[in-house]
């Protein structure tokens, strides 16, 4: 049973993780939390097995088509819900911007797709057991995103001006950094590890429209809990919340884990507003 | 006399409008009132599920309309006050309520839960207070589901009957009826209070609604724990219509669904949240094919709405302020009304700074500062740029804790980070950058100055008792007088946003007089007025100040500070470079050499 606790809970955790580094990606870029980054896990699963249950392609193809319609999302989300709304960020309009995007979206799956949970088709034949697919590769994804990104960051030119956007906007556009791309490019970017998310954890979440708001919520909790735009606090978060919830799921049942994550939730952001690794608030007078 | 005399003509206007206001509401009332008579029971029940949405949206109006926090998942409030009612009437976990009992009780169930959720509002803003009723909502749906024994699980609970005179049918129509007008009612005469205008002041400047003395986190928890109680409330009559409930009739789409009827309808008004809830909750059912596309379509209104009418219906229907305004307004103050405002015996009192430091970083902002600010007297502050003058109000205001030194008011010792309770040792301040509420009218703008004269509590104004009714009759002449003695009486029904820049200066100064200040703090008043604006601005601070009041004037026009303090302190690097009468400081070497200029 230990087993299974770990490598479940370290499984969902990475998946938690990703969708929190999705929430991360889009943040430094544009200031903007969006509620796709649930969607694009939902997407993830539904349209990996869309392409490889239903259409018959191949694991590595539908992967690719995956993450390139993750890509594209990602642009329609900046397109339509975040630069309109960009130039009053103080009205927090942003939100409700990408809501009704996620939302329009998901319901567009619930009617093409159903509302039933399908099954997501097995990619590679190892297992049963703690060395099955579905519980490593979603834990793969989050260390190549990890890895992915530490490189994009701290090697490239691109990925120095995505920091220097995140880090002071205003002074980045004086460089002369063109902000409206790199803002594209991250939501690209974000789309891409969002899919990748859902597409590694579907065999254990399903093809399911519902993960939606699950992803958004779960997904959200360790990077308000390890600081906006941390992505070592949205890792270390993610890990922690799965194996926290299936520790609890399996000792004590699913609505003590429920409770309780949402009562931390509460409770650490009452004493600590800017999360338990973040750093404090700009001057407002 | 007559010319002492605030013209009343305003307020004349303002009752008119409120009798103009209240006709969509005497028709909507006829409507549901007659509706019976068609004796079609499919209408009813169209209509009672349009009361019961209507009873939860009032409270949620309150919460997102008003004080402008995004609670989307607010239907985990229906969940509960649905289950709560079902569960006690049912008696599957203590013995059976009556079903009166058991209403209230999902009442008393939905504001305990609002607070909780409503919590994290009280320290942040938007995005996770957004999350945290989304993820409320979604763990509700999922302790439904799990908690078989009370619930029912996925099977699902009968819902409760209410007996005579409620009893299913027409009774219980006229329940849901009695029900949704009461939530109307209720909202309205608090939304027409003081704490419904300190809700719209948090949405739109917090931080005049704090240096007014707001105290946020008291006024939201008792909003949150009225809109829960009437989510609450709908939920257990919703949970009667439906007959039966299962976590399924308790969709995340039904947030949604309020949501937008309130956005819809527009942010800080009654009337449009409530005809967007009947829209939504009929159209539907005139769209049969569509049902499974609502959400989708509501979803897609929301976006339009964002981005192309952010002000909803009741910004197209304020046909009143796309009026224009008169073209070349002038400004003309009256101080010689200013006696009627100020009363002598609030001023008296010495606002004093000892040996005060403070430093951002590696950067000393103020280092040891002496200020001793004099009832009757104008003080002026002026320095270059980055020389600590805005740094200095906002230690006195509260916003900085010194970290050597103390803020004195006579003897009294100012708590630091406490900007909220400066307007209790009255202390009043105006912004560099006008704060304005910008959707309120410049009356209530003012008004808000007044918000701790106000002694009737947050249940008083729900029912409009008679102490709110006399806080609101007082407050509303205070801020009339305050406005004529600014000059600005001609515009109080305009909203403030309309107003020029500097008609908003001289409006911060009307709300700052509200709170017949013993201190009042000006942050460059003069910035962005004509000349002949600014010599009627010094008049008038003059006048202020010599009925008792201290003022504190930063300021860049060296012209204004020499021909009206009494008293001028000239900051360099934080520190004071000099200080004494105007005429000293005018041929004091290094001031001239570091500022004024040869």
């Amino acid at each position: 049973m230990f087993a299974s606790i770990v490598s479940y809970g370290l499984a969902v955790g990475a998946v938690y993780a990703l969708i929190g580094i999705t929430y991360n990606v889009m943040f430094s870029a544009s200031r903007v939390f969006s509620f796709t980054a649930g969607m694009l896990g939902m997407l993830g699963g539904v349209l990996g097995a869309l392409f490889i249950a239903k259409m018959g392609l191949p694991a590595i193809v539908g992967l690719v088509l995956v993450l390139a319609c993750g890509a594209v999302i990602g642009l329609v989300t900046e397109l339509l819900t975040v630069r309109p709304v960009l130039k009053s960020i103080e009205q927090h309009l942003y939100v409700l911007s990408t809501l009704a995007f996620a939302l329009m979206v998901q319901q567009l799956t619930a009617v093409e797709w159903g509302t039933e949970a399908q099954p997501f088709p097995r990619l590679i034949p190892i297992g049963p057991g703690w060395l099955d697919q579905q519980f490593w590769l979603p834990m793969l994804a989050c260390a190549v995103t990890i890895v992915g990104l530490e490189l994009l960051y701290r090697k490239t030119l691109i990925g120095r001006a995505f920091l220097a956007i995140a880090e002071d906007s205003y002074a980045a556009r004086a460089l002369g950094l063109p902000e409206t791309q790199l803002r594209m490019a991250s939501f690209a970017l974000a789309g891409v590890i969002g899919t990748l998310a859902g597409f590694t954890g579907a065999e254990m979440l399903l093809a399911f429209f519902g993960n939606q708001s699950i992803l958004n919520f779960y997904g959200f909790v360790p990077v308000a809990l390890g600081g906006m735009g941390s992505n070592r606090g949205a890792v270390v978060g993610g890990l922690a919340l799965g194996l926290f919830q299936q520790a609890a799921n399996f000792l004590v049942g699913g609505i003590f884990a429920a409770v309780a994550v949402f009562a931390v939730f509460i409770i650490v952001l009452l004493l600590r507003p800017e999360g338990l690794a973040g750093a404090s608030t700009a001057r407002r007078v | 006399m007559t010319d002492t005399s605030a013209p009343a003509q305003p307020v004349r206007a303002l009752s008119l409008a409120r009798i103009e206001g209240a006709l969509p509401w005497i028709a909507l009332g006829l409507v549901g009132l007659l509706l019976p008579l068609l004796d079609d029971s499919y209408i009813g029940v169209i209509a009672q599920r349009a009361f019961i949405y209507w009873i939860l949206s009032a409270g949620l109006n309150l919460v997102v309309g008003y004080a402008g926090q995004i609670a989307i998942g607010w239907v985990s409030m229906l969940t509960l006050g649905a289950y709560t009612t079902a569960a006690l009437t049912a008696g599957t976990a203590t013995p059976a309520w009556h079903p009166y009992l058991a209403l209230v009780a999902g009442g008393a169930v939905g504001a305990l839960f609002g607070v909780i959720v409503g919590l994290p509002a009280l320290r942040l803003r938007t995005f996770y207070f957004a999350m945290t009723t989304l993820g409320f909502a979604t763990i509700v749906t999922q302790v439904a589901l799990a908690w078989k024994e009370v619930t029912g699980g996925g099977v699902g609970t009968p819902g409760p009957v209410f007996p005579w005179p409620f009893d299913p049918g027409w009774g219980f129509y006229y329940f849901c009826f009695i029900l949704a007008a009461l939530a109307t009612w209720m909202t309205a005469n608090l939304a027409s209070s003081r704490f419904g205008r300190a809700l719209v002041a948090i949405r739109d400047a917090e931080v005049a609604a704090e240096a007014s003395g707001v105290a946020k986190p008291r006024l939201l928890v008792a909003v949150f724990l009225f809109a829960g109680a009437l989510g609450g409330v709908a939920g257990g009559l919703f949970a009667s219509l439906q007959s039966y409930i299962t976590p399924d009739a308790f969709t995340f789409e039904m947030s949604v669904l309020f949501f937008i009827a309130i956005l819809i309808g527009g942010r800080g008004s009654i009337l449009g949240p409530a005809l967007g809830t009947i829209v939504l909750t009929v159209l539907p059912e005139f769209a049969a094919p569509l049902v499974q596309w609502s959400t989708f379509l509501y979803a897609a209104l929301l976006l339009l709405i964002v981005l192309i009418i952010p002000g909803g219906i009741a910004d197209l229907l304020d046909y009143k302020n796309r009026r224009p305004l008169e073209r070349h307004r002038e400004i003309v103050p009256r101080p010689e009304l200013l006696a009627r405002v100020l009363d002598r015996r609030t001023g008296g009192e010495v606002l004093s700074l000892a040996n005060v430091e403070l430093s951002f970083g590696g950067v000393r902002a103020i280092a040891g500062l002496d200020l001793e600010i004099r009832p009757g007297e104008v003080h002026g502050l002026i320095g270059p740029n980055g020389s600590g003058k805005t740094t200095t109000l906002n230690v006195i205001s509260g916003y900085y804790a010194p970290e050597a030194g103390q803020v004195r008011l006579g003897d009294a010792v100012l708590p630091p980070r406490a900007p909220h309770l400066r307007a209790d040792y009255r202390i009043a301040r105006t912004f560099q950058t006008p704060r304005l509420i910008g959707g309120a009218s410049v009356l209530d703008n003012v008004m808000i100055g007044g918000t701790i004269d106000g002694q009737g509590s947050f249940a008083e104004s729900l029912l409009t008792l008679p102490r709110h009714r006399r806080d609101e009759k007082r407050l509303r002449e205070a801020a009339m007088l305050a406005l004529a003695v600014v000059g600005l009486d001609q515009l109080a029904a305009v909203r403030a946003d309309r107003l020029q820049h500097s008609e908003l200066r001289f409006m911060e100064i009307a709300r700052a007089l509200m709170l017949r200040p013993a201190c009042l703090m000006l942050d460059e008043p003069a910035a962005g007025l004509s000349a002949d604006e600014i010599r009627r601005l010094g008049a008038l601070i003059v006048a202020i100040s010599r009925q008792g009041t201290a003022v504190l004037l930063v300021e860049h026009h060296a012209d204004l500070i020499f021909d009206i303090c009494d008293r001028v302190t000239v900051l360099n690097l934080g520190k004071v470079l000099a200080a004494g009468t105007p005429a000293e400081i005018r041929s004091h070497r290094e001031v001239v050499s570091a500022y004024l200029g040869a």
